[in-house]
């Protein structure tokens, strides 16, 4: 049995859960469902859950799981694996789950394999298809050892719509569980937004993107000369930001802005995946980098590899003959 | 306050990567290594904690020998001392072996904060911190952007998805996972290299029982899934034909 746990906030469910379950229905394995929360809101989650065909939804509620905290979350699904012992637990790759999974899988004494694009049969074993060294390579890794195994998938890595749907709702239960006073050591507050961003690069037709390969903040005025020349708004993979290269609200990716312009011109960034899904919605991407096996050629519609130092100049000069 | 702070050793950004003969990592042999980038930045905010209500930083890195390089440099710039766990096999192993391997050695010390980077830049697990606070028994947060200390609690600042934040409290000892850009890193002086000769580093042999519990079958390059244009020629002619082909064809300029 697969095991996967949905996320919900407020009694809004994260759709990446609806992609972990279409990973998990395509083992042909019964698939159970657990979600965590309290009331009212848990259970309209765990009605639309139901939709999905699975043996069964299991809805926890307690008022300590009504907001997120690692350590609730970590003690309320260890007590369902224990209880269910499935032979896979399968998440979303979201903040929440980067968070608690880990030690949820290192209390009931196993690992995760995190951050999957893919799952697939391989020498009588599943191989999960993760991103490593930061997108430039990917790798079949097997879990050793018992079961229960954990893996965690990326988001975008499933469609959401390929869900198979049950010719009737699925039964949600109850999962009663106790939480020791003190049990949780977390104390969160309201989530916030930083004031508003003074730059608003969702409106941009075009942007300019500079990533390390810039070398140095002295260099910034070749790419701001180069969005001058096309009318263009400058943003920036998030190490220009963190450096203090460039404000903070000029970054893109998951982090930063998303975008969408019309033209997304990518200097020196080499396109890891939290970069990525800021501008992968752009409709003309060109990407300029050194290196031929970039991950940003992956979403690119034009490359050229060189160096930008080189390139830049050069489009300048055509742009202006 | 006694601080400890995770630091991994990983191959240079710059590094050409390739594929090793076994096809289940990377062929290292040669290259040029690193403070993996996040612990730079947990070990800045170390020092800052330290500068700011006393006590000391103890880095702790689990890899070959190698990884006394990253150690040295931890020292250099300020670190008060090192745990440095010594393993060849540390170097591709999983996250829970390594947090198994750190926390043997980091357990007896009794660490009021432990700090680690949120992901490392080759395996990219995202996991070694959060799976050693279990470990270690203490509470834990991750993806951090600012942490306060005040009456033996800690309050901190995570970063959420899309620009969002969040504080979160928690009393200490507890482990945090530091993001990169939480503060301006700074870099070691001369005098910080020639003061780190001088400083205890304690080498552990790592445990020989720790089993791992996930296993590379395969490293790869990814198929390739979008029809690229890859413009070719000297810059000058690889930029006359961006320009035309973004007027005429994409028409976006
Ligand atoms: C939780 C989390 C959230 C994150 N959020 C974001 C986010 O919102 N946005 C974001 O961007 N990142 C984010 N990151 C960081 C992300 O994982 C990458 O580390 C980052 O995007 C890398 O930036 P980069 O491409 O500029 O740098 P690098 O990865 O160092 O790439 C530099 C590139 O420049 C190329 N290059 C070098 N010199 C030249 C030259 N002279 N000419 C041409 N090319 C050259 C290199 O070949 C390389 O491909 C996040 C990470 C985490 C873990
Ligand atoms: N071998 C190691 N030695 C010391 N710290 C490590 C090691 N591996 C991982 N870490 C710490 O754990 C963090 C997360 O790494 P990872 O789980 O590999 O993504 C890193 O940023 C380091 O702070």
């Amino acid at each position: 049995m697969v095991l996967v746990i949905a996320e919900q906030r407020d009694g809004v469910l994260n759709n990446a859960s609806w992609e972990a379950l279409v990973a998990a229905q395509q083992l042909d394995e019964p698939v159970r469902v657990a979600v965590a929360g309290a009331g009212d809101g848990l259970a309209a989650v765990g009605a639309e859950l139901a939709a999905a065909d699975v043996e069964s939804i299991l809805t926890v509620d307690h008022p300590e799981l009504e907001s997120y905290t690692p350590d609730g979350f970590v003690a309320a699904f260890a007590a369902v694996v224990t209880d269910t012992a499935p032979d896979r637990v399968f998440l979303a790759h979201t903040y929440q789950t980067r968070e608690f999974a880990p030690r949820l899988a290192a209390r009931v004494g196993r690992s995760l394999i995190a951050d999957c694009v893919g799952v697939r049969p391989r020498d009588g074993r599943l191989a999960f298809v993760r991103p490593m060294f930061q997108g430039k390579f990917v790798a079949d890794v097997a879990a050793a050892g018992p079961a229960p195994h954990f893996a965690s998938f990326q988001i975008g890595a499933f469609r959401p719509d390929a869900l198979e749907r049950g010719a009737a709702p699925a039964p949600v239960t109850a999962f009663p569980v106790t939480l020791e006073p003190g049990a949780i050591r977390q104390q969160i507050e309201v989530p916030f937004q930083e004031a508003k961003q003074a730059v608003d690069l969702t409106q941009a037709e075009r942007i300019v993107a500079v990533g390390r390969g810039i070398k140095g903040r002295e260099h910034l005025g070749l790419v701001e000369s180069l969005a001058t020349a096309l009318g263009a708004e400058v943003a920036a993979s998030r190490p220009i930001c963190d450096s203090g290269w460039l404000p903070m609200d000029r970054q893109i990716g998951s982090s930063g802005q998303t975008v969408a312009p019309k033209l997304y011109l990518a200097l020196g960034i080499s396109g890891a995946i939290q970069h990525l899904v800021g501008m992968k919605g752009s409709r003309t991407i060109v990407a300029v980098n050194k290196d031929a096996d970039a991950p940003i050629f992956e979403v690119a519609d034009y490359g050229i590899v060189g160096d930008l130092f080189d390139v830049v100049p050069a489009i300048i000069a055509a742009l202006d003959a | 306050m006694k601080i400890a702070v995770c630091v991994k050793q990983v191959v240079t950004r710059e590094w050409p990567l390739r594929v090793d003969e076994a096809r289940t990592w990377v062929e290292d042999r040669d290259a040029s290594f690193e403070m993996n980038e996040p612990d730079a930045y947990a070990l800045e905010e170390a020092l800052r904690l330290r500068e700011q209500h006393g006590g000391e930083v103890v880095v702790c890195s689990a890899g070959p020998a190698r990884a006394a390089q990253v150690v040295r440099e931890a020292l250099a710039r300020g670190a008060d001392r090192a745990i440095r766990v010594e393993g060849g096999g540390l170097a591709a192993a999983d996250a829970a072996m390594v947090a198994e391997a750190l926390a043997a050695a980091m357990r007896d010390e009794q660490f009021e904060l432990v700090l680690t980077g949120l992901q490392s830049d080759d395996q990219g697990f995202a996991q070694t911190g959060v799976v050693l606070a279990e470990l270690l028994g203490i509470p834990h947060a991750t993806i951090i952007m600012e942490v306060q200390v005040a009456d033996g609690r800690l309050r901190v600042k995570r970063e959420l998805e899309g620009g969002w934040f969040q504080w979160v409290s928690m009393p200490t000892p507890a482990l945090l996972t530091i993001q990169s850009g939480i503060n301006q890193l700074r870099y070691a002086t001369l005098k910080g290299i020639m003061a780190a000769k001088r400083k205890e580093v304690r080498v552990v042999e790592a445990a020989a029982d720790l089993v791992p519990r996930q296993e590379i079958l395969e490293i790869r390059v990814p198929e390739k899934t979008k029809q690229t244009h890859m413009i070719a020629g000297s810059p000058s002619e690889a930029a006359a034909e961006l320009v035309k082909v973004l007027r005429e064809e994409a028409r976006v300029i």
